[in-house]
């Protein structure tokens, strides 16, 4: 036996008097944080999670390099007659399907996140409730700015120079995030709706192919079917993507950029109250 | 009672999903202050109804009322004086303790500065802070339990929710939650509790529903409960199986108590009624000379509850949890 006294262990139990001095003190009640500011803490809590779980980071990293080595190489000699040529066409259309591809993962995430218990607590909160889906959709910018990113970086090693310069290739990334943030919209719905990540992925994967191949990403519409070519036409990828290379390019076309952003707007309009109908009535 | 002394009052109350009634027709008035504790077995509707009381599921029929707070029409104005801790943590794992302290902090509307202060504080008073910078997926059952408590707590509540709070923690974790209970509900906030447990409600309820199948079955406080059900159950082992028939004699002899013989061939059980005394049987034992293994007073368990209510055992299989609870702790 010993009669030293203990020093003092560091506190590993809950401390009754301490937690009721804790709910007695005078905390004044904060006034309910607004929609921006309640959006903006979910989005940080996308990027701690990015912090926490780089893992995650894996599709916007390796799948745009491999979307821009491959295509540019494989198709580039036999639509363009040359890798270098074809570089000039494809980089900016590559990186609009690349970062359209990437916004699924937004609803596959989500999809999971929602079946976890944290939602409910969230739903409980007196905040404004898209909050919570536009804040994990602007944690995702980061993602799509990641990966944009690469693309371009790789894009520039394969011999790609825009005309328009580093402003012209950033005014062309920021109408791209816009959109991207749009089109996740759709995303949010589908996977609120369905009841597995796989049936998720099916649905989105079903969208998205004849989204980005029925367009002017790898060749140019004149060479297709003249009903194929008018489909191609109002694809609001194919809009996107003109846009996309005129910025590229140095030209500022107010009228193809308004066109992208009412795409955006009806995204939004259409998906949004959607997504917020099936989020406010799930169990 | 008008509406607003009450912390929550339903009328009819319906929830189904599908062809599955979750909650059929619920009846509640939970006065303010106190713990209100809701029982019964996993399936019976408990977690159904505390989400249609905290806005987050749209009732299929009747009427709630949260605070005085229409669930229909002032969910917004409900959320900001409620608190809810679900059953499965309701925390993100992916982020350290005190960054989900901050979170909930910022959604309620502190400063990042205050959200931090009140964190850290929280984190401290529920022994929380060597784990502050953790991240809650290495936390231990009873560290998160505590931890989603003091998430409902950056704001004082006026009526917090505790879906099931120490269902799969230890003991001794859970002895801690049902301090931090008590001093919650000490400093003038509502409990409302779910469950498994009848000595838990027993324990912190002051009135109780238990609920079966979406329906309330018995109402009152937990002393009129076990007058209906009996205080305890004795629990007897003897050593040889041969000698079980002469203790029951015995037994049934000596005390007024229904005694049941258990599958366990060597043991007995008798449901005790208030005022029964176990040292009468324990007297009459010795002085047989039958060797006894096992003497042990305990609580009713659920099934027992259910039993004496409704005259049917529980079907779930989580009794036998309960079971087993009930005797650490008798």
């Amino acid at each position: 036996m010993t009669t030293t006294t203990q020093p003092q262990a560091p506190t590993t139990t809950a401390e009754p008097e301490r937690i009721r001095k804790i709910l007695v003190s005078k905390q004044d009640r904060p006034h309910r944080s607004g929609p921006v500011s309640a959006s903006l803490t979910y989005g940080w809590r996308a990027l701690l999670k990015i912090k926490h779980v780089p893992e995650q980071l894996f599709d916007v990293t390796i799948f745009p390099i491999m979307m821009t080595v491959m295509f540019t190489y494989i198709f580039g000699g036999a639509l363009a007659g040359s890798v270098d040529q074809y570089v000039q066409w494809l980089i900016p259309g590559i990186f609009v399907q690349t970062l359209i591809m990437i916004t699924m993962y937004t609803g596959l995430t989500l999809n999971k996140d929602i079946s976890k218990g944290v939602f409910d607590r969230f739903r409980s909160l007196p905040t404004w409730r898209p909050a919570q889906l536009v804040g994990a959709l602007l944690g995702d910018q980061v993602r799509y700015t990641l990966a944009g990113a690469i693309i371009l970086i790789v894009g520039f090693v394969m011999g790609f120079r825009p005309d328009g310069g580093l402003l012209g290739v950033l005014a062309a990334f920021l109408m791209l995030l816009v959109f991207s943030f749009s089109v996740s919209w759709i995303w949010t719905v589908v996977s609120l709706a369905v009841r597995s990540e796989q049936a998720a992925m099916g649905i989105s994967m079903f969208i998205l192919m004849p989204l980005t191949f029925a367009s002017n990403i790898f060749v140019n519409p004149t060479t297709m079917p003249s009903w194929l070519e008018a489909v191609v036409d109002v694809n609001p990828v194919s809009v996107v993507v003109t846009s996309v290379r005129e910025l590229m390019s140095g030209i500022y076309d107010v009228g193809s950029m308004m066109t992208v952003l009412i795409y955006c707007v009806v995204l939004v309009a259409v998906f949004g109250p959607i997504s917020m109908f099936i989020y406010n009535r799930k169990s | 009672m008008s509406s607003h002394d009450l912390a929550i009052q339903t009328e009819g109350l319906v929830k189904k999903f599908g062809d599955n009634i979750a909650v059929d027709g619920v009846d509640l008035s939970i006065p303010r202050g106190g713990v209100y504790g809701v029982l019964g077995p996993n399936g019976a509707g408990k977690t159904t109804a505390i989400r249609m009381l905290a806005t987050l599921l749209r009732p299929d029929a009747g009427r709630a009322s949260v605070l005085g707070h229409d669930v229909f029409t002032e969910g917004s104005t409900i959320r900001e004086k409620i608190a809810l801790t679900g059953q499965f943590a309701s925390l993100d794992e992916d982020l350290t303790g005190i960054e989900n302290l901050v979170l909930l902090g910022r959604l309620l509307g502190f400063s990042a500065r205050a959200a931090r202060r009140r964190g850290f504080d929280l984190l401290e008073a529920f022994g929380l802070a060597d784990a502050a910078t953790r991240q809650v997926k290495k936390y231990s059952g009873g560290m998160r339990r505590r931890l989603d408590i003091a998430g409902s707590l950056l704001v004082t509540p006026e009526l917090m929710f505790l879906d099931e709070p120490t269902t799969g923690i230890d003991p001794r974790s859970r002895n801690q939650v049902w301090d931090i209970i008590r001093t919650l509900v000490a400093t003038g906030t509502t409990v409302l509790l779910t469950t498994q447990y009848l000595e838990e409600a027993d324990q912190l309820a002051d009135r109780l529903a238990v609920i079966d199948h979406g329906r309330v079955i018995a109402e009152g406080t937990p002393g009129q409960l076990k007058a209906q059900v009996g205080s305890g159950a004795l629990k007897v082992r003897v050593a040889d199986p041969a000698q079980r028939e002469q203790a029951a004699e015995i037994l049934s002899g000596s005390i007024d108590a229904e005694v049941t013989r258990e599958s366990d061939p060597s043991a007995l059980l008798l449901r005790m009624d208030a005022g029964s005394r176990a040292a009468d049987a324990l007297h009459a034992l010795e002085s047989s000379d039958i060797e006894i293994e096992t003497f042990a007073l305990g609580h009713p368990s659920l099934d027992e509850v259910f039993l004496a209510l409704t005259g049917q055992p529980v079907e779930s299989e989580t009794t036998e949890n309960a079971a087993d609870e009930q005797k650490v702790s008798a």
